[in-house]
């Protein structure tokens, strides 16, 4: 970390983007985490993707647990409101902001020991409800704050820091999310931005639970040989199933990509993911065929990364539950109130 | 010799029981309701088991012309449908009165008491001669035995016709065999059992325009006219019903008319942590949100319940109590959580309470409980029982004033952002310890802040310095003391002549306690009275305790937990406070009170004659 202030002027040649915001103006706080921290590579992956899509930083609300991984929301978008709640319970404060307001963007940051430890529940309930937000988890496999624990994402066989051999299975992230019924569920490297950032901004414009899986190295207690979450490891075991271009719906279409290396998924809302299929045979449309490929490659020893499953036309939790399209948090005593004739009607059908 | 036969008119204790799942709880409600539609009062209580088929139910039914709603204690007459319970249901009928019970099968002269009187009816035969099938057999014999107790207690089987009629309307096929068998109940009693006993219901007007309603019933629409939005819960007896009679009420009322979208989200969670967790997210952006739950829901919320009151975010929770600790008595009645409830999460805490004393409260206090937690930005909870939630109850109208706005609270809106306002979420701006706060989404560039549990400057700021600490922990202090101003102000009833002696409750005790306190002023017994309804307690309540030489805190738990709060936040002298504590998981009876105070005030004035004063 440093303890110089970051200036507040910027540089007039700064470039913006459609809304004329800089880059700047998706930063935040600086960092308080170790120098070389993935999570700090993921929270400039996040501010270059809201940046890159013009979303007004203060549409945007930021919710995380406890732990190295939920203290970045304070490093990116200072102009959006942010929650630090409690430890694994940030899916269900999340999920509620969301009832309240459906129109601003939802983003929930975790981590493993939050969401698949303690919050294990609160992360399985949230995808199979399709809450509309963008989910990911920093995936370093340990404990940080509290000084190199295994958390429940480490891997069988993989060693600590001091040696301890972790003997538990391993929680697999994705593959719970592909199974609870997310519907973006994806897996990428924070030392591989060009991957993460467009899988990020997918999952904004994705409708529904949208899951990012980040292995992310901790520096300080999991970067030593022995380790499965560490930059050699992860390095040497990348299995990218494809990479992605993600188009905005109100830009042209301008990439000329060899024929039949590239599959367009057309979403929602009009936008496009060109998918450059590094693995022939991957369908990230078929989630039964995605949950054997990754259990195969698992037991490999191989991590796949990628888009793994996509249903462009998902529900959100918003329409299972019929709500009105106007912000519940808007409603005024005109809509929410029946009043004293209705009242009158009730009391005589109860003598 | 045999004592003489409670002779009785609209004033008596009828109780049923049965075996649970038999379909008697809706026979039995008829048969309450048709005395109500009589024009007098009525107060009916289950007493159900944690089960669904075969186990002991009871359902007592409390006759008053006087208007007295709590339970009495004794009963005048038994139906003893439940041969498992038969000794002890025997055993419960006060001397004089009366057992009606199935005597196809005959028993033997011992199983029978020779100080009551003994009604005998061949219920089983006389079904298995009218039906065929068995299922017709099991419900017909219930409404079979009400039409044999309209003939005994004079009850106008045209009332209970028309009651049927009510219940079926539309569905034909179930009305004509109903009205048949109450018919066929009736004229047996008539002929064959001697017609009306000492015990009789007469028409009255004592009934005026009251309702009948289950508390959560009234509590959820409570909710639904207090402008909540969003409720999230999990299913835990006495509680559920609250939660699915928000949804039902939703439907009818938060159901836009066009398009048939829903201004609502009721989210049944994964457990009670999660549920507490939605309304704190829904609270923080700006929706008005609830969760109904019991004790143990209570138990698991309590890391929440301190981020919501440290972070300052608005929170309605009901807790509809039941008996703990523990699962303790998952069915029964215990004012048992107050504690729990006051002092919510580790570390210093401290949340208001309102204590509704029936369903026409509970309304009231739900809505008025989401006004009081925009208003004070921290978690509200509204103490009600299993006694209130879950029995319907004879109580005044439910009303609201058109006029009546919203308090959102302090809510720093674009505009006032746009105007240069400086904003500190944690800023006391007023002197009442209450800050600003903003919603997400609000300006582009002011208002944003960072919410967390961790300590933080007056601006929202991260902060591990002790004066920062202190500045906020006194602030919600300061808050805490504001919400005396607003919350529900105690109500006093006094004595007919000066007393010496003062009683202080709430809630569900509220019942039983007018008539406890009508029977002992006739025993010369002046007490004056004071119904908590809210905490934190106003300084009026210390000022009662101060001008009475004793005060009986009657309340429905072991430990006494609403005295422990008198003594630890109303500042008030423990010496002066007299607990008188019922807690079996019964609801606190008129006879009980009467009894335990009567012997409180006989044993205090036996003292030296130099300090004698009468009483």
């Amino acid at each position: 970390m440093t303890y110089l202030a970051k200036p507040k002027l910027h540089h007039p040649d700064l470039p913006t983007n459609r809304l004329g915001y800089t880059r700047r103006d998706y930063e935040g706080a600086i960092s308080t985490l170790c120098a070389g921290c993935g999570h700090d590579s993921i929270s400039a992956g996040i501010i270059q993707a809201f940046f890159e899509l013009a979303i007004p930083p203060h549409r945007v609300a930021k919710l995380s647990g406890i732990g190295c991984s939920s203290k970045t929301p304070t490093y990116f978008l200072g102009q959006s409101h942010g929650f630090n709640s409690v430890h694994g319970r940030m899916p269900s404060v999340l999920t509620g902001a969301n009832l309240a307001n459906r129109e601003l963007i939802y983003l929930g940051v975790s981590g493993d020991g939050d969401s698949a430890s303690i919050g294990l529940g609160q992360f399985a309930h949230s995808m199979r409800r399709g809450v509309n937000m963008v989910y990911i988890v920093e995936n370093n496999g340990v404990y940080g704050l509290t000084k190199g624990q295994f958390s429940a994402t480490a891997d069988k066989g993989s060693k600590s820091k001091r040696g301890v051999t972790n003997t538990d299975s391993a929680i697999d992230m994705v593959g719970l999310a592909l199974q609870l019924g997310a519907t973006f569920v994806a897996r990428s490297f924070s030392g591989d931005k060009t991957q993460l950032v467009p899988l990020i901004k997918a999952a904004v414009e994705h409708r529904g639970a949208a899951f990012i899986d980040v292995v992310s190295p901790c520096v300080a207690f999991n970067n030593h040989a022995g380790s499965t979450k560490s930059y050699d490891y992860v390095r040497g075991h990348n299995e990218a199933v494809n990479r992605l271009d993600f188009m905005p719906r109100r830009d042209a279409i301008t990439a000329d990509y060899p024929p039949g290396s590239v599959q367009d998924v057309v979403m929602h809302d009009g936008s496009v993911m060109h998918l450059h299929k590094l693995a022939a045979d991957y369908d990230p449309s078929d989630r039964v065929r995605a949950m054997n490929y990754l259990a195969e490659h698992a037991a490999r020893g191989q991590i796949v990364t990628g888009l793994l499953y996509v249903d462009p036309y998902a529900e959100d939790l918003h329409s299972h539950l019929g709500t009105v399209e106007a912000p519940l948090n808007s409603l005024g005593e005109r809509e929410l109130c029946p009043g004293a004739a209705a009242l009158e009607k009730f009391n005589a059908s109860l003598r | 010799m045999a004592p003489k036969k409670i002779e009785a008119v609209n004033d008596f204790v009828i109780k049923f029981a049965n075996v649970n799942g038999s379909g008697s709880a809706s026979a039995n409600t008829l048969f309450a309701k048709s005395i109500m539609r009589m024009g007098v009062p009525i107060s009916p209580r289950n007493i159900f088991p944690s089960n669904i088929q075969g186990l002991p139910t009871w359902y007592e039914v409390r006759v008053s012309q006087q208007g007295w709603l709590g339970r009495r204690g004794g009963v005048d007459l038994m139906v003893a449908m439940n041969p498992q319970t038969w000794d002890t249901d025997l055993a419960e009928i006060e001397p004089g009165g009366y057992l009606f019970y199935d005597s196809t099968k005959p028993l033997p002269q011992s199983k029978f008491r020779d100080d009551i009187t003994v009604i005998g009816m061949p219920l089983t035969a006389i079904c298995n001669d009218a039906y065929t099938d068995a299922r017709e057999r099991q419900l017909f014999k219930n409404i079979i035995y009400v039409g044999a107790l309209a003939a005994l207690l004079e009850i106008d089987p045209d009332v209970i016709a028309a009651l049927i009629g009510e219940q079926y309307r539309g569905k034909e096929k179930l009305l004509q065999p109903n009205v048949h068998a109450l018919h066929m109940g009736y004229a047996y009693a008539r002929e064959r059992l001697g017609g009306p006993i000492g015990l009789r219901v007469v028409r009255s007007d004592a009934v005026g325009d009251k309702i009948f309603i289950e508390g959560n019933s009234a509590a959820a629409l409570g909710c639904v006219y207090g402008g909540a939005t969003v409720a999230a819960w999990y299913p835990l007896t006495p509680s559920s019903s609250m939660a699915e009679a928000f949804s039902k009420h939703c439907k009818k009322f938060r159901t836009d008319p066009e398009g048939g979208r829903a201004r609502h989200a009721i989210i049944q969670a994964e457990d009670e942590l999660a549920s507490i967790g939605i309304v704190i997210g829904a609270g923080w952006n700006g929706a008005r949100a609830f969760t109904a739950t019991s004790g143990p829901g209570i138990s698991l919320m309590q890391e929440f319940i301190g981020l919501a009151y440290f972070a300052e975010i608005p929170a309605v929770l009901f807790d509809v109590q039941r008996g703990g600790p523990s699962t303790g008595m998952p069915t029964r009645t215990q004012q048992s959580d107050l504690l729990a409830c006051a002092y919510a999460s580790h570390g210093d805490t401290k949340h208001p309470l309102l204590f509704p004393q029936d369903p026409k409260e509970a309304f009231e206090f739900a809505a008025e409980a989401f006004d009081l937690a925009d208003r004070l930005q921290t978690p509200v909870f509204v103490l009600s029982d299993l006694d209130i939630g879950m029995n319907e109850h004879l109580c005044e109208p439910l009303a609201w004033d058109d006029s009546r706005r919203y308090d959102r609270g302090k809510v720093m809106t674009y505009e006032m952002l746009e105007s240069g306002r400086d904003f500190g979420r944690y800023l006391d701006v007023d002197g009442d310890g209450i800050p600003y706060r903003t919603y997400p989404g609000t300006h582009p560039e002011r208002g944003a802040f960072f919410t967390r549990g961790t300590t933080k400057d007056r601006y929202a700021r991260y902060s591990e310095t002790g004066p920062d600490y202190v500045d906020n922990m006194q602030r919600l202090l300061a808050k805490f003391e504001t919400a005396k101003s607003l919350v529900p102000k105690p109500e006093l009833t006094a004595a007919g002549y000066p007393a010496r002696f003062g009683a202080i409750y709430c809630g569900s005790t509220s019942a039983a306690m007018r008539e406890a306190l009508h029977t002992l002023a006739a025993q010369g017994i002046y007490v004056n009275a004071l119904r908590v309804r809210a905490f934190p307690f106003q300084d009026e309540i210390a000022d009662f305790v101060a001008s009475h030489n004793k005060v009986f805190v009657i309340e429905q738990n072991r430990d006494a937990q609403l005295k422990t709060l008198l003594v630890n936040d109303a500042g008030v002298n423990p010496a002066s406070l007299i607990p008188i504590l019922h807690y079996d998981g019964t609801p606190i009876t008129a006879r009980f009170i009467t009894e335990a105070v009567g012997a409180q005030v006989r044993r205090l004035n036996v003292r030296p004659i130099q300090s004698g004063k009468a009483a």
